[in-house]
């Protein structure tokens, strides 16, 4: 109960890391199975329709559901301790956020056991997404669940950004901003000026398949093309909403364990901007062989590949950040320099696909899916180990194995290379993207055993992870504050799990890298900036709760508002939008219960912070 | 003595006593961040109707459809209710609760006119013009842009209409005052996006 009412940022980011951590692993099954069909010639291990749906799933889960929330996570437990705030903005909106985002995860997932999983690739390009190639309630629940977790998004990028500008710590200019704390700035704004796109073309999407009506079918004036463009104009800033955050996590974890200040930390804040910047500007290039014509695919070809730019510029910045430092190859720092070649490696192919003559070539190869993995799974799931295993003390009181991590870290990243390096010559073979099987001695057969043994080897890493956090769940929750002992930042001057009001006193920042510069002059805690005075706290409750069950409710009905029941009862109750209408009922009412009773929180007086 | 009281709680409630508190600030800023998302939501919006505006499919075109004088009362009922919440936000800063009230049942009675009108020409093009939702790609992208920004105006009518109870039950405080100030910058948003959507959608559907 105290789980569901919960306002804390530090609880609401565990509650992140387990609903994520759920969706990643039924995401991560779901590639195994992949996999699984894929590792000889002509396999009936799956048929093609399942096939469909677990390709579709496993993007669309590991994206939205998997690595988005795990990233909130992160986010949410360390943000307000590295600027020095007490809670988030608006917590209650936290709240709102997290469990918008579950119940459209759960939504979406109940398609498996409701009639049939979304079955049109993660892209749900049109018109096989439109109900006449996709006939079960599939990408409704795709549509509608979607909708559900992105507006969980968009409330949690709009309480960050207010966050960050508005609660730093007397002293924190934005230029001594940690670079996680910058990295989810940026993060959140490409999130507030990317998801309405995908919110209106997901409805746009649900009108045509619920209300027949006709943006996208070429029968009746549509346009399928129009999908791509708005699908890409959030879905090309989404890579960068997903691999800022990995950036951010990098840029703290290499100069912990150099012993040394990030180099050139001012080109890494304007490199950040500007990646975002041009994140919005070349979403064309997903669509170079739709017949843009040769204007459109130069401009976008030349905008992407500007974008090596700012991202080479911070792989050097952090190699030189290692360079002459006293480097401790720590688990999440092996995970950190392991970061650094393999993305390195997925920037090169995207360079590669940037070029629209050679895209014609690579297009919906799996020399695509090589690249992207690379970038995704290469670059962001390394990071978010890094990033767990770095921030897991603060977290939970409680230090990783180190030796389980180390195994963790070699089985994960040489099953990584294994399963998607040959993949990249696969693609160059000629093996296409999203095809359930292919047939014998075409130069395949080799390739795609090995790509499925690297896959099993990931499996196995993941499992030594799982067991890393399963014991250490039973050892005692003995952390010290800052238990790498080289912490650099804010979160480290306080205690593993920090206390709920975070800051007995709002610590006075005097630089970059705050801790540190104290450390330096000789202090072993910050100075505060303030004397220890009453704390005022938000209070629990329930109403985010119920309002996420409302939607999900109202979700539901809308979805099954056309069909007919073997029961007349059901069929009235959906038909006449009752049951809708009882979801937006609950969700109304909890609205209108927040807005008429105010609540004005609670005070932790200094008696008790002083523990008497 | 009551005037003395009335005075007295006067000089407590600070000048901008929407930016009064942290909470308020924070308010206000993210409301400003909300309603650049939703500009690109409306953005979207209008770019879907600009791609499908001509794909007719043999139904009614925007020339034959659209009747301005009806679409001009309506906007001239919208821009005035913006109007009036500008009052109502001065009547705040002056700390004329009264006031307040009275503007801001103005703006919501304005509001649900200008709706009326809306719902009265949906109707009229449903049930006349067989111009439904599924006639076209123009018909769906065309209901879809307006039919949004109409539910956007009555999402806030009845938001303002609760903080009018609101007002009435606890006063004009540092608590009631953002909430009130954002909804009047709401309320602008929705009025610039219907004068977006007048060009667009009536003007250019008329002319272009």
């Amino acid at each position: 109960m105290d789980w569901i009412t919960t306002v804390d940022h530090k609880k609401i980011a565990i509650l992140y890391l387990w609903a994520g951590g759920f969706f990643f692993g039924i995401g991560g099954l779901e590639a195994i199975l992949i996999r699984i069909q894929l590792i000889k010639p002509m396999n009936t291990f799956l048929d093609a329709q399942t096939f469909n749906e677990l390709i579709t799933m496993h993007g669309t889960t590991m994206i939205f559901l998997g690595v988005m929330p795990v990233i909130f996570a992160l986010m949410n437990a360390v943000i307000p301790l590295q600027i020095g705030a007490r809670d988030v903005a608006f917590p209650f909106l936290n709240a709102l956020g997290f469990w918008t985002f579950l119940f459209g995860g759960l939504l979406l997932n109940l398609s498996w056991v409701m009639g049939g999983a979304p079955d049109a690739g993660w892209t749900s390009y049109t018109p096989l997404s439109s109900t006449t190639y996709s006939a079960t309630h599939g990408v409704d629940f795709y549509t509608i669940g979607l909708q559900i977790a992105g507006l969980g998004t968009l409330i949690g990028g709009i309480n960050f950004l207010a966050t960050i500008i508005t609660m730093r710590a007397p002293g924190m200019s934005y230029m001594r901003m940690p670079m996680f704390a910058w990295t989810t700035f940026i993060t959140s704004a490409i999130i507030l000026f990317a998801f309405p796109a995908i919110t209106v073309g997901l409805v746009l999407l649900t009108f045509d398949r619920i209300l027949e009506a006709n943006f996208f079918n070429p029968l009746t004036g549509g346009n399928p093309v129009l999908w791509q463009h708005i699908f890409w104009i959030f879905g090309h800033p989404e890579v960068y909403i997903l691999i800022l955050p990995a950036f951010g996590i990098i840029s703290e974890v290499i100069p912990t364990f150099s012993r040394k200040r990030l180099f050139g930390y001012s080109s890494m804040v304007f490199a950040t901007i500007l990646i975002a910047f041009l994140g919005f500007m070349v979403w064309a290039h997903h669509m170079f062989t739709t017949g843009l014509g040769p204007v459109a695919n130069a401009l976008f070809s030349v905008s992407t590949m500007l974008i090596a730019v700012p991202t080479g510029i911070k792989i050097f910045n952090w190699l030189f950040t290692m360079w002459g430092g006293q480097v401790r190859f720590t688990t999440p720092n092996l995970f950190a320099v392991g970061f650094i070649p393999t993305f390195t490696m997925g920037g090169v192919t995207g360079v590669m696909l940037a070029s629209a003559p050679a895209d014609f070539q690579f297009h919906d190869t799996y020399f695509v899916v090589a690249h992207f993995h690379y970038v995704i799974v290469g670059g962001l799931v390394l990071g978010l180990f890094s990033g767990l295993h770095y921030w897991w003390p603060k977290m939970f009181g409680r230090m990783l194995s180190e030796t389980l991590g180390k195994w963790t870290f070699w089985t994960f990243i040489i099953g990584f290379h294994l399963t998607f390096f040959v993949q990249h010559f696969l693609g160059l073979m000629g093996m296409q993207r999203r095809v359930f099987t292919y047939l014998p001695n075409q130069q395949f057969d080799t390739l795609n055993l090995v790509s499925t043994i690297g896959a099993g080897l990931m499996g196995v890493g993941m499992l030594i992870f799982l067991w890393n956090i399963f014991i250490t769940s039973r050892k005692p929750a003995d952390a010290a504050d800052d238990p790498w002992e080289d912490g650099r930042t804010l979160e480290w001057t306080i205690p593993s799990p920090p206390p709920e009001y975070n800051f007995k006193q709002t610590p006075l920042v005097r630089g970059i890298d705050a801790f540190w510069k104290e450390k330096l002059a000789g202090h072993k805690s910050m100075t505060p900036s303030e004397p220890v005075g009453s704390i005022h706290m938000p209070s629990a409750t329930i109403l985010p709760f119920l309002m996420s069950v409302g939607i999900f409710i109202a979700g539901l009905g809308f979805m099954f508002s056309r069909d007919t029941f073997g029961s007349d009862v059901l069929s009235f109750l959906f038909n006449n939008y009752i049951v809708t209408a009882l979801g937006l009922v609950i969700t109304f009412g909890s609205m209108l219960m927040r807005s008429l009773f105010d609540d004005h929180g609670w005070h932790i007086e200094p008696e008790e912070l002083e523990g008497r | 003595m009551t005037t003395v009281h009335a005075e007295a709680g006067k000089s407590t409630l600070p000048h901008e006593p929407e930016k009064a508190t942290l909470e308020g600030r924070n308010k206000v800023l993210a409301f400003w961040l909300f309603l650049g998302g939703e500009a690109v939501l409306f953005g979207t919006l209008f770019a879907t109707f600009l791609a499908l505006r001509n794909s007719t499919n043999d139904g009614p075109s925007a020339a034959e459809l659209f009747h301005l004088p009806l679409v001009a009362a309506a906007t001239f009922l919208l821009l005035a209710s913006s109007l009036t919440s500008v009052f109502a936000i001065q009547a705040m800063h002056r700390n004329k609760p009264a006031e307040l009230r009275n503007w801001l049942i103005i703006t919501v009675v304005l509001g649900a006119a200008f709706l009326a009108l809306e719902i009265y020409e949906f109707s009229v093009y449903v049930r006349h013009e067989e111009f439904g939702m599924t006639t076209s790609a123009f018909s769906s992208a065309f209901y879809t842009l307006v039919g949004f920004h109409g539910a956007h105006v009555a999402f806030g009518i009845l938001w303002i209409a609760i903080l009018i109870g609101q007002l009435a039950r606890k006063g004009l405080t540092v608590v009631t005052a953002p909430k009130i100030y954002v909804s009047a910058m709401y309320w602008h948003f929705i009025d610039v996006v219907w004068v977006f959507i007048f060009t667009v959608v009536y003007l250019l559907g008329k002319v272009g």
